[in-house]
């Protein structure tokens, strides 16, 4: 982050029906950085969306933007820009009308600015097109250049890749990142994705029942998880019990799978069957199936073991104790 | 959403719900409140008014029976079997559709009536001195109930069987279900829906029937023609307890109707592709279906042809010939020349226009609230836009009539009986239905996150809803205003009870000029009425179907 926040959260909270959807949210968002928003459904990623849009009104809490306390501020004098999931774009208006919607000015000037937005998503000379004649990934660009003709301070990005087709995500997911930096853009979108959140998020915020759980570059998340859900939730993860794992009786150890190591030592603590073994690369995951019925996952060099094998393995880094059952 | 924002919701629905209930329900519970307090039990003992009733209810049903029995296996024809001309002719089918209510009576009465073209031909082909038949009674409306009311059926089941899906029928044959049996046990079933939903508006409809009735019933009354007559004779608080009746058997009805339609199971299972038509195998029965198709839409059209042919017959000229001697075209002329014969025309116009702009706007207002901000009022509200519907126009007409044919300020009641506002606002009521249901399909099925868009790229409230809501709502507010001005502007129900001489519509110029037994003149009114509601329909379709 440089030059301090550009966006300010503080302390947000909205609650539906009984249910906190959101709950003393704090998060600091600085000049032209991206953050990502990753949870599961119902982690509160969307309402918070919403909120600094503007859609919904906080019950506690402020939005700070540039120094302006934009909480109590309409969407449409937010200048705030949103791309919806599935775009929202105008169906009765062709996609230059969609993308002059939001301007001010008209004539020539607002003619420029279209066409100036759409070169800037690879879009030049599409101004008369119906937008029903658009593929989807055409569709999202169109959508981008509409919520960033106006200008806006901010940013908001509601899952921009879920209604892509698979084999159109990882490339829009680039275009989108580069246009993103062209603009040089605060930025914050949602996402259930790790990948995507990683990829495009120079910092990611996880969010679990509508509370920060950690927020910091993806790095951070996957060595230093600083709960068990973050732990649980990015990267993969074994739950083990913890007397085993050179922990307390009765607690449990999360444990990545490449901080497994197969061994040949009698005395190895955890041992079993494989029963699957998954290439990725020239490594492979080993899931084994101990004798109480339980299983783990080991990441070893492929040629490790064969299904059939029976296999020890010892621990060699705990990401994480808790007490409790597993 | 904002605090302030519910709160303007609020505000803005419990003024829409005090304005619905003021014109909608307000004019029911005063006609309920002056029927009690007359002598209910002398009409109750009465059995002419029984009669009326027991004829009301019979007729409805009788009515449903008809229109099922026509509907159901032509919808069945045309969507399950391919012969030559089946696109044209299955549109054909729903011609009777265009013609409003008194406009297809007249017609009626001038192809089968006693001095129409059928008695005349018959009577020339085997030289008669007297019509053989007299077109009175139950038996001709009826006829005019089962020509105009077969369509609902006849559209709903096509709509359903194009939504069934082929491979529920394929699974009922592979588990060794012959046709018939499919028919019965699976196809019957998942149409039920469907097939209520046709019953309920073929049963409402000919329950509120006027037109047919009171030029048809002769001395066979049933409630709607008792209650006029009972009111022109001045009894008014007779007239109270029959609207009341009429009241209670039509949401009796309703309920009763409702509850037969059950959950949209059609729709809940309904995932696959529809059965293709499938060609009809010999050739001579091809054909044979042809013919009887092209036989059929011929009948159909009879009545509107008759009309547009007696429209051309100048005042007096024909007399006992089988087909008239002359043709002109001097009755449109009266009508654009004669200021007598223009003013019902722009009457109507501007009656239905302002009547259909009110009604479309109430609508998109009751959109807003009930689907946009989920007032707390969204049920009120919807009941309200539905009420005008489930009531016949007659009771309306009473309600309005006693409840604004005095002045009592404090009792929200004025005079408005007698004065231009009447008619629209009886228009207006009608067509709530109408709009409302329209506007609110088409506001459940628009996506918040475009309004959403508009607002964070800075459109304030009229220019979202300008440049983003109505125009994407267009064709459920075409179709839907459409509609209400097809209905107004053919009204006759109503009107025949709250018009003044000045604001006649064009419905009474009809009748009118009927009792003058001015013939070609009735005839041209009908024309006009029925090529601009085709027009207006079509133009409705037209605008709805764009993008």
């Amino acid at each position: 982050m440089s030059g301090g926040p550009f966006l300010s959260i503080q302390g947000l909270g909205k609650t539906f029906a009984d249910r906190p959807a959101v709950a003393d949210l704090t998060l600091e968002v600085g000049r032209g950085e991206v953050l990502a928003l990753l949870g599961p459904s119902g982690s509160g990623k969307t309402t918070t969306l919403r909120l600094l849009a503007g859609f919904e009104t906080p019950d506690t809490g402020r939005i700070v933007v540039a120094g302006e306390d934009v909480t109590d501020v309409r969407p449409e004098a937010r200048r705030f820009g949103m791309v919806f999931q599935h775009y929202a774009l105008f169906p009765h208006l062709d996609v230059g009308a969609n993308v002059a919607f939001g301007l001010a000015f008209r004539g020539d000037v607002q003619a420029r600015r279209v066409a100036e937005v759409l070169a800037m998503v690879d879009l030049a000379g599409y101004e008369r097109r119906a937008v029903g004649e658009l593929s989807g990934g055409q569709q999202q660009r169109v959508a981008l250049a509409r919520s960033l003709a106006p200008e806006p301070r901010v940013l908001l990005l509601d899952e921009p890749l879920s209604n892509l087709d698979p084999s159109l995500r990882e490339r829009t997911r680039k275009e989108l990142r580069r246009a993103i930096t062209r603009v040089g853009i605060t930025t914050v979108f949602v996402t259930h994705e790790q990948e995507e959140a990683f990829d495009l998020g120079d910092r990611v915020a996880v969010l679990h029942a509508g509370r920060l759980e950690q927020v910091g570059t993806p790095d951070d998340l996957y060595d230093a998880p600083a709960t068990p859900f973050v732990a649980r939730f990015i990267g993969r993860v074994n739950v083990l019990p913890g007397e085993r794992a050179g922990g307390a009786p009765g607690s449990v150890a999360l444990v990545r799978p490449e901080a497994l190591r197969f061994t040949g030592d009698a005395s190895a603590p955890f041992a079993g069957t494989v029963t699957e073994r998954r290439f990725v690369g020239d490594r492979a995951y080993f899931v084994v199936e101990a004798a109480d019925g339980t299983s783990f996952e080991v990441l070893a060099p492929h040629g490790a073991a064969v299904v059939g094998d029976t296999v020890r393995a010892v621990v060699e880094n705990v990401l994480f104790r808790e007490q409790g059952a597993r | 959403m904002s605090a302030g924002r519910r709160g303007r919701g609020s505000v803005a629905a419990a003024l829409l719900v005090a304005v619905l209930a003021w014109v909608v329900l307000y004019p029911l519970l005063i006609v309920a409140a002056d029927a009690l307090r007359g002598d209910v039990l002398a009409v109750v003992r009465s059995r002419a008014e029984w009669l009326a009733l027991w004829d009301s209810v019979w007729i409805a049903i009788a009515s449903v029976a008809l229109a099922a029995a026509i509907g159901v296996p032509l919808a069945f024809l045309f969507e399950r079997f391919d012969f030559p001309g089946r696109g044209v002719l299955g549109a054909l089918m729903a011609l009777p559709a265009v013609l409003p209510p008194l406009v297809g009576v007249i017609a009626f009465l001038f192809l089968y009536g006693e001095s129409g073209f059928v008695a005349r031909a018959v009577m020339a082909v085997f030289g008669l001195r007297e019509a053989p038949w007299r077109l009175q009674g139950a038996g001709a409306i009826l006829l005019v109930h089962a020509y105009s009311m077969y369509v609902y059926f006849y559209l709903f089941t096509r709509a359903g069987l194009a939504r069934l899906d082929e491979s529920m029928l394929e699974a009922a044959a592979s588990l060794g279900a012959g046709r018939w049996r499919t028919i019965r046990r699976v196809t019957l079933p998942l149409l039920r829906p469907v097939l209520a939903g046709a019953a309920l508006l073929t049963f409402m409809t000919a329950l509120a029937s006027f037109s047919a009735p009171y030029l048809f019933g002769g001395s066979f009354r049933v409630l709607t023609t008792q209650i006029v007559a009972t009111k022109l004779n001045g009894d008014l608080p007779t007239a109270m307890v029959e609207t009341l009746a009429l009241t209670v058997v039509a949401l009796a009805g309703y309920a009763f109707l409702r509850l037969g339609e059950g959950r949209g199971l059609l729709v809940a299972v309904g995932k696959g592709t529809a059965p293709r038509p499938r060609r009809i195998a010999s050739a001579a029965l091809r054909r044979l279906t042809a013919a009887a198709g092209w036989g059929l839409a011929a009948l159909l059209l009879l009545p509107h042809l008759t009309l547009l042919l007696v429209s051309l017959v100048p005042d007096g000229t024909w007399t006992t010939q089988a087909l008239p001697p002359r043709y002109t075209l001097a009755n449109f002329a009266a009508l654009v020349t004669e200021a007598e014969r223009l003013r019902p025309l722009l009457n109507s116009l501007w009656m239905a226009a302002v009547a259909t702009a009110a009604a479309v706007a109430a609508a998109l207002l009751a959109g807003h609230l009930v689907v946009r901000l989920r007032a707390r009022l969204a049920r009120p509200i919807e009941w309200l836009l539905t009420l005008p519907w489930v009531v016949p126009g007659t009771v309306l007409a009473i309600g309005l009539a006693t409840t604004f044919g005095v002045t009592r300020p404090l009792a929200g009641r004025f005079v408005l009986v007698g004065t231009a506002l009447i008619l629209p606002l009886a228009y207006f009521v009608r067509s709530l239905p109408l709009t409302g249901r329209a506007v609110l399909a088409g506001y459940r099925q628009l996506d918040p996150a475009l309004e959403e868009a508009a607002q964070s790229l800075g459109a304030g409230r009229w220019k979202r809803l300008w440049r983003v809501t109505v125009p994407v709502l267009r064709p459920a507010l075409a179709a839907g205003g459409g509609l209400a001005f097809v209905t107004a502007l053919g009204d006759f129900v109503t009107s025949v009870l709250l018009y003044t001489y000045d604001t006649r519509p064009i419905s009474i110029e009809i009748l009118s000029s009927l009792r003058l037994e001015q013939v070609g003149a009735a005839a041209a009114f009908g024309v006009v009425l029925m090529a601009v509601s085709a027009a207006a329909l079509g133009v409705g379709a037209r605008v709805g179907g764009t993008r």
